[in-house]
């Protein structure tokens, strides 16, 4: 991207000044270095998004931008439903309610690291990972209707886990405002047989030593000390959050003229939230958000067994599950003025502040923690909301690495037998049913999570925590 | 202009690109660059044979449609398709493709599967006609 296109407000904030049809100026969070790795078109989509009707304040990249379809990943926009602001699909994405939940063990690294190949080899016989591959429940359709309207809470009235999961997972596990009768039945298809599985791509279960601490309070808080091992889990909504965003950007584009929207990229594609195409959406979308809760807390199910089986000592707890890919109903501040506008993060994470309350009460003091998953040779971050980042992104965050190279070129570059091999030599093993897949995910392939989080951090939107390094890493 | 298929850049995800004489064969060409993302398509064999269709109001959209039917079926029925076979009709309301895909179930062992396909998208969505034939292309969130 080049930077004389932008306007430079801080070290870590640069913005757009409206031009064209833009409704309000693009922001983007990020150093010099990170913006000039960024492809033009994150450029093109901030700017496309600042043009859509009704958007508050300012269309806003995070440091890990980049080119998404419609909506830039990495990209956050408030809609005002009561100015003829919209809801768009494309700002939402394919994989509705990915995200990151992370849990303490109990144990120590030091701990774990003499049995860790059993450990992984249990990990990954028991969560199904990768195409094709199913989970061990089948939901009839009262099942996927109980499912899709309770979420993470419904699992765990299966047996998957325990209330106390639910303190500690954005909405408590239950996204309320959810319509499975707006969920087609090939969505409902798709997914009947995919409950309590990883997926593919950069989705992963992963064993992890926590090797840096940065703010000690929030730390307690959250309960972490160096050297404790932890496991993360990255996945979404698996085929029906790919079905519901597939079906509804089809009918947002056959439907923008017949609701007056005059789009610059019908990758843009949206609703008014007035219309009754944005509130079907919405009632798919938050069906598919309690889906990925659902599918998060039935891994977690599948993973304490894991480690039952081999550690029998580790207690597994949820320290937090956040979403990044959603829109959600919530207040904010705009000129002074409380305002209540539909907030999407297509691959930016929701980091509220200290105080808020959404924020569970054994994190209030310090804010929500902010999970950010790094590679698989690299690291992940626990961060911290902040009452800065309310301020000037309506409590958003980065959401990863986010890549810098593509498939394409990662799969000519490495071979994944020497990928697994070089990690394995570093002490990470990797368990996986595809080695290509493996290669394609080469964390050579992403930008560096260290400079993304401290840009992060340096800018105001979430504050460093912890310093997350991967011990095995189960791949889809 | 031969048949054929190839992947273009996309940071995140990947792009799929057919090309063909006539505008079924660069839909068809853009089927096998689908299932290329996944696996060689050339180690997919064919004893299954599915029958899908689409409809949509231009060709550019038909030709996502067209993939999603693809990927609906991979996902449904945990298969992978190497052959691909499409016929369009256009009415007063738009584009019909019926389509026949021919693949077997996924052997994960043998097909070591690189990625799974969320949907395609409308990001460099384009079906143009060109010297001598057509190119149908755009990029698919992995």
């Amino acid at each position: 991207m080049d930077l004389n296109r932008l306007t430079r407000q801080s070290e870590f904030e640069w913005h757009i000044p409206m031009q064209g049809a833009m409704r309000v100026p693009g922001v983007l969070f990020a150093d010099a270095e990170l913006l000039a790795g960024m492809d033009d078109k994150v450029f093109e989509q901030v700017v496309g998004v600042a043009c859509l009707p009704g958007i508050v304040t300012a269309s806003y990249a995070m440091p890990d931008a980049h080119w998404g379809y419609g909506f830039p990943i990495g990209g956050v926009a408030a809609f005002d439903p009561d100015a003829g602001g919209v809801v768009s699909a494309g700002g939402v994405g394919f994989d509705i309610s990915c995200g990151v939940r992370t849990l303490t063990t109990g144990m120590t690294a030091s701990q774990l690291r003499p049995i860790l190949p059993k450990l992984a080899e249990s990990l990954f016989r028991t969560v199904p990972a990768g195409l094709g591959s199913t989970g061990r429940l089948h939901l009839n359709a009262d099942r996927m209707e109980a499912m899709l309207s309770g979420g993470a809470s419904w699992a765990v009235g299966e047996g998957y886990g325990t209330p106390a999961d639910l303190a500690h997972t954005e909405e408590h596990g239950h996204m309320h405002g959810a319509d499975p009768s707006a969920v087609s039945p090939q969505a409902k298809r798709r997914q009947q047989d995919e409950m309590g599985t990883l997926g593919s791509g950069n989705h992963y279960l992963e064993v992890q030593e926590v090797t840096e601490i940065a703010d000690p309070e929030a730390a307690a808080a959250f309960g972490l000390r160096v050297g404790d091992a932890v496991l993360s889990i990255h996945c979404g909504s698996r085929g029906l959050g790919h079905q519901i965003g597939t079906e509804f950007l089809k009918a947002m584009v056959e439907q923008a003229a017949a609701h007056g929207l005059t789009l610059p990229d019908r990758e843009l594609a949206c609703a008014p939230l007035a219309s009754e195409l944005g509130r079907r959406y919405l009632g798919a979308m938050r069906a598919g958000i309690n889906c990925a809760l659902a599918n998060r807390q039935i891994i977690t199910h599948l993973a304490r067994q894991a480690f039952m089986h081999v550690v029998p000592d580790a207690v597994l707890n949820v320290l937090y599950d956040v979403s990044h890919n959603t829109c959600k109903l919530e207040t904010h501040a705009v000129n002074g003025k409380t305002k209540k506008l539909f907030v999407h993060r297509k691959g930016a994470t929701r980091a509220f502040g200290p105080g808020h309350p959404d924020v569970p009460p054994a994190f209030s003091a310090v804010g929500q923690p902010v999970l950010i998953g790094g590679t698989m040779g690299t690291a992940s971050w626990v961060l911290a909301g902040t009452g800065r980042g309310m301020e000037v992104a309506f409590g958003s965050a980065c959401h990863g690495a986010g890549r810098t190279m593509s498939r394409h070129q990662a799969k000519k570059k490495w071979q994944g037998r020497k990928v697994v091999d070089d990690l394995g030599a570093r002490g990470i093993l990797i368990r996986s049913p595809s080695l290509r897949g493996v290669a394609e995910e080469a964390p050579g392939a992403y930008k560096n999570v260290d400079r993304v989080v401290a840009a992060s951090h340096n800018a105001g939107l979430a504050r460093k925590v912890a310093r997350l390094t991967p011990m095995a890493c189960i791949k889809g | 202009m031969p048949t054929r298929w190839e992947h273009f850049e996309h940071q995140a995800d990947i792009g799929v690109r057919g090309y063909g004489p006539t505008v079924e064969d660069a839909f068809e060409a853009a089927a096998t660059a689908l299932t290329a993302v996944i696996v060689a398509p050339e180690q997919v064999a064919t004893p299954l044979r599915v029958e899908v269709t689409a409809r949509s109001a231009d060709r550019e959209l038909l030709l996502a449609a067209w993939l999603n039917a693809i990927i609906f079926e991979m996902a449904t029925r945990r298969a992978l398709f190497s052959r691909f076979s499409v016929r369009i009709t256009a009415d007063g309301t738009g584009d019909r493709l019926y389509g026949v895909l021919e693949g077997e179930a996924v052997d994960v062992a043998r097909h070591q599967p690189a990625v799974e396909i969320k949907g395609a998208t409308y990001t460099a969505l384009k079906v143009v006609q060109v010297d001598g034939g057509w190119i149908a292309q755009c990029v698919v969130d992995v």
